[in-house]
């Protein structure tokens, strides 16, 4: 049972490189909260600094209302998975299991009874005398989580744990991953530059960029309702479309199209609109407002076929929209007019990038 | 036969003869030396020269073992690289740790310092060690070999280490952290047995530089008790003024040469995976 809390997290290592910049962070117990961001976003830092390996600049890291700012990694009751799993080479699977636990002097039937708990869990009875040498990448990813929760600790942390695996089993041990941590409740940080993993996962996600924190929500709201630019452009695969485009009298015109303008931007001179590839369909008839233009590139997808649409803004610019059409026909080269549904559009600040939903 | 398996037969004796002509070119002098240590004393005079010998003799081992105190010896020259090597590795490698790890303030520049020793001919270090072992009065003391043998050798264990250190996997270090290892616990429980190639590496090259050190082993000891072995082996020749005793200095070397042969053969596995190490990612 424990809390995790970031207090005004910063973490400079020179005036031009500052990685983290002002995290307020609270995860609760059963948590599962993912921090979600491009490489150099200062997620890593983040997560190393809750570890204890590096020190803060400023701020506090907090669990369960106890500052543990100046403790050692050891001294915290915190278990971390890396990247690349860290095992200790030399030693056996049943060792490296039980190493943290000896230097915290558990006894040793409370010892073996956790990892025999733990080993049960992951399938790992039979790899208990091997070295990690001796193991596959599936394995030992197993053993870093089994080392991880042996210690019963009052944080977990994930650094990027399946990035190592190939992508049939990523997807399995993500399945695996949200069943063991859901059974612990405890807060749980992981680390990853994939949405995938993160929207899967969690329970909550942090979106960083440039060490600032983006939005912090759970998928849905991440996904539906992203708070930026960033977010809504770095959050989705394939990316919504965003196009810059012009307003007059409180709409927008997207080529022949006038879209009304949400309350709060009526009287933007121009506005960025984002439509995701999923929202933008083939028109039925009765749609109200739909854009006209021909398919230009088509990537198969298998499921669908995604396809960029050129079409003409009002001012005869053309404009590349980004659609996923049904895959039963070949679509290059057709012209083919797409509904756009108001409900389902995002308005953002051209300067600030901030949403207007 | 076909004209690709002549040309592989050719080959392979190409090969083998290539072998044979390096090995005798390297070890034509330790050869020698061996062959010599078994003849009588008018098969070594005898001329022209004999250089496989029908009468084999063992007298000047026996010789070696009874009028001079040869045994003695051999455990002086044990004693003294033993220790210098054991002090080399255990004052080098937490060194050559805190150097790749713990990023100290200068560490590039004790490096460099650590780099510039290493350049010193040590027999231009030779008068001033003579006056320190004086002024401490170390003279036909083990400490006046102990102490310079380590000093030498610090810089290959440190450098080496160090290399070894910078090119295990940091995250290791994290993961031991996190599992609450302190930093000797770390040092001692965690990396320790993953550098042991090197360890054995760096303490076999200390541990013959250390047994094969002649010049200062001359000039600090003169207590015959207390001689190593090159010093000893080079003074069999300077006992009598008529005769060189061919015989018994050829057997002195390969009794000076024979443990650490069987040190590297014993060896040989590590200081292999030593030496390639960080050559190709384990």
């Amino acid at each position: 049972m424990a809390k995790l809390q970031l207090i005004h997290l910063n973490k400079t290592f020179s005036p031009s490189v500052v990685p983290v910049k002002d995290i307020n962070l609270t995860v609760d117990d059963g948590e599962f909260l993912s921090l979600l961001g491009p490489s150099g976003c200062g997620k890593s830092t983040i997560l190393r600094m809750i570890a204890g390996l590096e020190e803060p600049t400023r701020g506090q890291v907090l669990i369960d209302d106890r500052d543990v700012t100046q403790l050692k990694p050891g001294d915290r009751n915190i278990a971390m998975v890396f990247q690349s799993y860290a095992l200790y080479p030399h030693m056996s699977v049943y060792q490296n299991l039980s190493a943290g636990l000896k230097l915290k002097k558990v006894p040793k039937d409370e010892s073996d009874r956790r990892i025999q708990t733990v080993s049960r869990i992951l399938g790992l009875e039979d790899l208990m005398q091997r070295k990690p040498g001796q193991l596959s990448g599936g394995q030992r990813q197993r053993v870093a989580v089994g080392r991880a929760l042996v210690r019963n600790p009052d944080v977990f942390l994930l650094d990027e744990p399946l990035s190592n695996l190939d992508a049939l089993l990523r997807e399995n041990v993500r399945a695996d991953l949200k069943q063991i941590f859901a059974a612990q409740s405890v807060p749980v940080v992981y680390v990853t530059h994939d949405q995938t993993e993160a929207m899967t996962l969690s329970t909550k996600v942090a979106v960083l960029n440039d060490g600032y924190l983006q939005q912090l929500d759970t998928p849905d709201r991440i996904y539906n309702h992203p708070a930026n630019q960033f977010v809504a452009s770095f959050v989705g695969s394939p990316r919504m479309n965003l196009i810059p485009v012009p307003c007059q009298t409180g709409q927008a015109l997207l080529g022949t199209c006038k879209i009304p303008l949400p309350t709060r931007a009526k009287t933007q001179p121009q506005i960025m609109l984002g439509i995701r590839p999923e929202h933008l369909q083939l028109a039925q008839p009765t749609d109200q407002y739909t854009l006209q233009g021909q398919v230009v590139l088509v990537e198969n997808l298998g499921m669908y076929k995604l396809s960029s649409i050129r079409t003409m803004s009002n001012q005869g610019l053309p404009i590349v929209l980004r659609s996923l059409l049904p895959p039963t026909e070949d679509w290059l080269n057709q012209t083919i007019t797409l509904a756009i549904s108001p409900n389902s559009l995002h308005w953002f600040d051209v300067q600030s990038g901030e949403t207007f939903t | 036969m076909s004209s690709t398996s002549q040309n592989k037969i050719s080959f392979n004796l190409l090969f083998w003869l290539a072998v044979f002509v390096l090995c005798l070119f390297c070890l034509a002098p330790v050869l020698w030396q061996v062959l010599t240590s078994f003849k009588v004393n008018e098969d070594i005079a005898a001329i022209p020269n004999i250089y496989i010998p029908t009468r084999l003799t063992l007298d000047h081992y026996i010789e070696l073992f009874t009028r001079k105190p040869f045994l003695r010896y051999l455990l002086n020259s044990t004693f003294v690289s033993l220790v210098s090597t054991i002090l080399c590795l255990s004052i080098g490698t937490p060194a050559a740790y805190a150097i790749a790890r713990l990023r100290p303030l200068g560490g590039n520049l004790i490096q460099l310092g650590v780099l510039l020793v290493t350049l010193f001919p040590s027999i231009l270090l030779l008068q001033g060690l003579l006056e320190i072992v004086q002024f401490f009065q170390l003279g036909n003391n083990y400490l006046a070999l102990i102490i310079p043998y380590t000093a030498m050798n610090l810089p290959l264990t440190i450098l080496v280490m160090r290399s070894f250190f910078a090119q295990l996997p940091k995250e290791l270090e994290d993961a031991a952290k996190v599992d609450g290892y302190n930093t000797w616990q770390l040092l001692v429980q965690i990396l320790m047995p993953l550098t042991l190639p090197a360890l054995v590496t760096t303490g076999i090259l200390t541990f013959i530089a250390a047994w094969n050190e002649f010049i200062f082993a001359l000039t600090f000891i003169t207590e015959e008790t207390m001689k190593t072995i090159p010093v000893a082996s080079a003074q069999l020749g300077s006992a009598s003024v008529f005769e060189i005793p061919y015989g018994p200095i050829a057997a002195a070397t390969v009794v000076g040469t024979i443990p650490l042969v069987i040190l590297v053969l014993f060896f040989q596995r590590q200081i292999v995976q030593g030496l390639t190490a960080g050559a190709v990612k384990g």
